[in-house]
């Protein structure tokens, strides 16, 4: 087994509002191995990007808050550094790949400026040498002859290109984890297949650890080695992908895999979850999952289910499994 | 036999002059003439004469602008009756060519409105950015001081200014630009608020740039749009301002000619001898109304979603 890069322990982040806490990340525990890619699953709201932007301590401030936990990438706790410690790791330790490709890029600037920024930043390179890491980088993302684009400007690429580019950007300094939040939501369907290959191929020459944030369970199926459902700030089970969608063994995760649509089905409807996620200003106190649950008993509305280790990379915390 | 072959009709080839006969027309009184007129005005003001080459006495300007001949006083441009040749524009109470004053006041009013106007760019954009960009503490400290500029009246100030170090040229860009930066932080501050909140901003923090170069390589070169379009619409308001302070007395002093004063200086004798006043009022004009259009070319340009292809 490769090394563990990255080890979050009960991380809680809140966002402090007029009209109260927010508990938007609630003692959320994982870990990611070098060369792994793990994913983050879950609707909207449920926390996934709050966990992503934690990790990078780039939470809008002063409105969101780390309020406890441990974040530990390759030995060294993220809390306990300074802002500038901090920004010395962003991009070069760990970097992160946004969802739109179209405004993810300064439009005023060509994309071998913008991609050199990292790389001069963070390795101190001018001119050539700076030139030769962009290309490189570039060239690591697979994009045809990377001299010509560089002089180009965002405007003159496609999508599919310009994610391309943001890859680069993100990659160029070479970082041991990077975090792609819904990278391929905004490309079509072919587009998508193409950059996810391209990402499992960047991952084998760099050896780097993702972390994969999705709703899509099609793509976590392609993607990922490990997946953790999110539900309401907190994860809900955590298995590795094949294990997840053979067996899974939360309620929640079943009734998401069941809502996917399928080809090899012919379901007159789409099933879906009943009822809406808590608000993360009140929540239930029991299992937050219980209100919409179709299993539920008693004390899943009372107590907040333990986790349990099913097997060694299985973990759930339900009450209706024992 | 009948003939498959298909008969392709050649289209009339159309006659394409790029632009329609009516958006040549406004491209001709949005930017064309503005920008000429404009021009013209630059060109006068640096040729006036010769002296920062060490040739005082050559120039565009045909007399003294600070010294006349008593004696021509009040004539009347050449073309009416009773004016001399050598008086183009007439002269006024002193004697001194009304034409040679005008070409003269342009290098006061037109180098007034640009240190002004550069001046007040650059604090509004550095107060803008940082208030927008950086927000809290600095953003609140930074709007009230806006607020407490836009509501203090110029003028007031101006004539304090003008009592307690005297009236001068520095004082009129002093008094102009103490206040003038206040409409440029508020603008600048819209913008970099919106743009903090942009993906290549995210992301520009996601690869560990500092705050400071954010601002200076993601925030200001997007802005520089807006901010040129504001400069350019603020050339008319200034020279207004300008002539307003010189015409109160608080500006360019005598015998220095400006364009405000000139219309102060002929406001005795508007019934009499009127040239002194109007022709510096249509040099006012044409720079106020040059800057507005072009301003308004530059907005239409540069804001591709009134630009139409």
């Amino acid at each position: 087994m490769s090394k563990i890069i990255l080890q979050v322990e009960d991380l809680h982040t809140s966002f402090f509002t007029r009209a109260g806490e927010v508990k938007a990340v609630d003692g959320v525990s994982f870990y990611v191995r070098e060369g792994e890619t793990f994913g983050l699953a879950g609707e909207s709201g449920c926390g996934k990007s709050v966990t992503a932007l934690s990790i990078l301590r780039l939470l809008p401030e002063p409105a969101g808050q780390i309020i406890g936990g441990k974040i530990i990438l390759d030995g060294t706790n993220l809390l306990e550094l300074d802002k500038k410690e901090m920004r010395a790791y962003r991009g070069k330790m760990i970097s992160m790949i946004l969802q739109d490709p179209m405004t993810s890029l300064n439009p005023v600037f060509t994309i071998g400026n913008q991609i050199a920024e990292s790389v001069r930043l963070h390795q101190g390179l001018r001119d050539e040498k700076a030139e030769e890491e962009v290309v490189s980088a570039l060239r690591l993302l697979n994009i045809p002859s990377p001299e010509t684009i560089l002089g180009e400007y965002p405007f003159q690429m496609s999508g599919g290109m310009r994610q391309r580019v943001v890859g680069a950007i993100a990659m160029s300094c070479y970082p041991r984890l990077l975090i792609a939040d819904e990278p391929t939501t905004a490309l079509d369907a072919t587009i998508q297949a193409q950059y996810m290959a391209l990402f499992k191929d960047v991952q084998k020459k760099t050896n780097v650890a993702i972390i994969y944030i999705t709703h899509d369970f099609g793509v976590i199926a392609q993607m990922c080695h490990r997946v953790a459902v999110m539900y309401a700030g907190k994860i809900m089970e955590t298995a590795t992908t094949r294990e997840l969608f053979e067996a899974p063994k939360h309620p929640y995760t079943s009734a998401l895999i069941n809502s996917v649509p399928r080809l090899d089905r012919k379901d007159e409807r789409l099933y879906s979850i009943e009822g809406q996620p808590p608000s993360l200003m009140n929540l239930p106190p029991g299992c937050r999952f219980a209100p919409r649950c179709p299993i539920a008993k008693a004390v899943c509305r009372e107590q907040e289910p333990p986790e349990v280790k099913i097997s060694s990379g299985h973990s759930v915390s339900c009450w209706r499994v024992k | 036999m009948l003939s498959i072959t298909p008969n392709i009709e050649e289209k009339p080839k159309k006659k394409y002059s790029g632009l329609s006969r009516r958006a040549q027309i406004t491209r001709n009184l949005t930017l064309t003439i503005p920008a000429t007129i404009l021009a013209l005005m630059v060109i006068i003001a640096i040729f006036a004469d010769l002296a920062w080459l060490g040739l005082p006495n050559i120039g565009l300007a045909p007399h003294n602008p600070t010294s006349g001949v008593i004696t021509d006083r009040f004539l009347p441009p050449s073309f009416m009756e009773g004016g001399k040749s050598e008086y183009l524009l007439g002269t006024d109470r002193l004697g001194r060519d009304v034409l040679s004053r005008v070409i003269h006041g342009a290098r006061i009013s037109l180098s007034i409105s640009m240190l002004v106007i550069f001046i007040t760019a650059f604090i509004g954009t550095v107060m803008g950015i940082i208030s927008g960009y950086l927000g809290g503490r600095i953003d609140g400290f930074i709007m009230r001081a806006t607020d407490m500029a836009l509501s203090f009246p110029g003028i007031l100030l101006a004539l304090l200014l003008a009592v307690s170090i005297g009236p001068s040229y520095w004082t009129v860009v002093l008094a102009l630009s103490i206040l003038g930066w206040a409409p440029y932080a508020r603008m600048v501050r819209g913008e970099a608020l919106k743009l903090r909140e942009v993906d290549f901003v995210a992301q520009a923090r996601i690869i560990g740039t500092s705050p400071m170069r954010i601002m200076l390589r993601h925030i200001f070169p997007n802005i520089i749009n807006s901010l040129v379009i504001m400069m350019t619409l603020s050339v008319g308001i200034i020279i207004i301002m300008e002539s307003t302070l010189s015409y109160l007395g608080i500006g360019i002093t005598a015998p220095t000619a400006s364009w405000g004063n000139m219309v102060a200086d002929g406001r005795s004798y508007l019934d009499t001898a009127w040239w002194i006043s109007l022709f510096p009022g249509i040099a006012i004009g044409l720079v106020v109304l040059s800057g507005n259009f072009l301003g308004d070319w530059l907005r239409d340009r540069l804001d591709p979603r009134l630009r139409q292809l």
